[in-house]
């Protein structure tokens, strides 16, 4: 299991005036499910790409598990993105260090539960929106990442497949803790999910509030997530306008 | 349609009226028939001269074609991806690419000698740098996205570059190599014509001495079948297995 250490002093765009995050810190336990809540262009993305090391371009440290063994890091993008020139099958096996290595059974039972297995040789351009959105759901959970980081990455499905994925989600994170880091802007998604909701101020991106959902996640019907979001309201009133 | 599949027979077909109404009209021995040039073609053919002598431009043409492609790629993708790099080269390859080919020729053969080496470098350096500004504009358009997500999901160089950078560069290296066959094979005649003693741009000096126009153009024809053929040949079914997934 991973813990994550994010330290970030300062992250400003080259062209922007104002940093996009400043003195941001943040822990993760290992095994912890975090989501990250805040306003559409706050900085969410920023965050996660620097953390998956895709932007190094700032101040500060994130220090993802122990030195000595890398972490394997799965992330579902904004974007799909997918190799257009390669099958779904091919999409997500080629996340597979060494062909070996590939978890055929895994990825057979993804597939079928995304109901996907009729396309698993069809290329992205034959897909849907939300299939190819599917497709690359698969491939972050399909390696059994340490880290997973997940970008709003419901936002395309329609809301019985949501509902499905999340609860996925949720069976393939309790049968193998691993440390979640998720991003959203649907309060009652994060409600059902998470440890524990970050809320983030907008530009530049620091932590608003920290709450804890300390309830175990089948008893978090649509009832209860009402409940707590007007519990949080009531407590937190400097929350409203992110909600 | 049915007249579609035979638009280029019939292209072809007039092509060859157009040019035989001209012959008739002009009536000069400057200008000879289609006919008189199929069988002159056919004469060169069977006396090997023919063949010889496109064999060895065909060789010549492989040749500096491969080590430009090679080194065209190779420099292209490292300035597309390298920002600094490219900002000190870039004036180098304007110098590279305004040179007129006939000064790197001449220049070649005065430098190294009337040698085989020579020649093709002379091509070589002809080429290059047309190679490099095409894959290094392909090199700039790759989707920075999908080069995220292989370095996030943690590719080895070799992978990213087979799966993530080559599909996405493919129209450019066929660009590249289109052009470059035209261009090159150009190129290649007259790096012959100054300082080779056989290839078809000797021969073409030889016939433009004698004034055989219809040897002129049977040693044409010949050619331009040869790299038709290789277009439908190689180029087409690559384009079609390499483009599949659209």
């Amino acid at each position: 299991m991973t813990a994550v250490k994010i330290q970030i002093h300062e992250k400003i765009h080259h062209d922007a005036e104002i940093p996009t995050i400043e003195n941001f810190s943040l822990t993760l336990n290992a095994g912890e499910f975090v989501c990250l809540v805040g306003q559409s262009g706050c900085g969410k993305t920023t965050l996660l790409n620097s953390i998956a090391g895709l932007d190094k371009n700032y101040s500060g440290e994130i220090q993802i598990g122990n030195q000595t063994q890398k972490s394997q890091i799965g992330y579902v993008f904004q974007q799909p993105c997918l190799l257009p020139w390669r099958t779904v099958r091919e999409n997500i096996e080629l996340v597979f260090a060494n062909k070996n290595e590939i978890l055929k059974v895994q990825i057979d039972f993804l597939l079928e539960f995304m109901n996907l297995t009729a396309y698993a040789n069809a290329y992205p351009k034959q897909l849907s929106e939300g299939m190819k959105r599917r497709v690359s759901i698969i491939r972050a959970f399909a390696i059994n990442p340490d880290l997973l980081l997940m970008d709003e990455p419901f936002v395309s499905l329609d809301t019985p497949m949501a509902r499905e994925v999340r609860e996925l989600l949720t069976q393939l994170w309790q049968k193998r803790p691993h440390t979640v880091l998720f991003v959203t802007h649907d309060l009652r998604e994060a409600i059902a999910l998470a440890d524990r909701l970050i809320f983030l101020t907008a530009r530049p991106m620091r932590v608003l509030e920290q709450v804890n959902v300390a309830i175990e996640r089948n008893q978090r019907n649509a009832e209860f997530v009402e409940q707590f979001k007007r519990q949080l309201l009531e407590k937190h009133p400097q929350l409203q306008p992110l909600l | 349609m049915f007249l579609k599949k035979w638009y280029p027979t019939l292209s072809i077909l007039a092509f060859l009226s157009l040019w035989q109404i001209l012959v008739i009209y002009l009536h000069s021995t400057l200008l000879p028939s289609p006919f008189v040039v199929a069988k002159s073609v056919l004469t060169h053919w069977h006396s090997g001269e023919l063949p010889h002598h496109l064999s060895i431009t065909l060789w010549r043409l492989a040749q500096s074609f491969s080590i430009s492609m090679f080194l065209g790629c190779t420099i292209g993708i490292a300035l597309g991806l390298n920002e600094k790099l490219n900002a000190f080269f870039d004036n180098w390859l304007v110098i590279f690419l305004n040179i007129p080919a006939l000064v790197t020729v001449i220049l070649c053969y005065v430098w190294f000698g009337m040698s085989e080496a020579a020649a093709i470098l002379a091509v070589v350096l002809n080429k290059v740098p047309n190679v490099i500004v095409t894959l290094r504009e392909g090199t700039r358009a790759l989707d920075k996205n999908l080069l995220g997500m292989a370095k996030c999901y943690g590719f080895s160089r070799f992978k990213t570059l087979r799966h993530v950078i080559l599909p996405q560069l493919h129209p450019f290296l066929m660009s590249a190599t289109r052009s470059g066959l035209a261009l090159i094979w150009k190129i290649i005649l007259m790096v012959e014509l100054l300082g080779r003693s056989d290839g078809m741009g000797y021969q073409l000096h030889l016939f433009f001495q004698w004034f055989d126009i219809a040897s002129i153009l049977a040693y044409t024809v010949a050619f331009v079948t040869v790299i038709q053929a290789f277009e439908f040949l190689v180029l087409q079914p690559l384009d079609k297995l390499a483009l599949r997934w659209r």
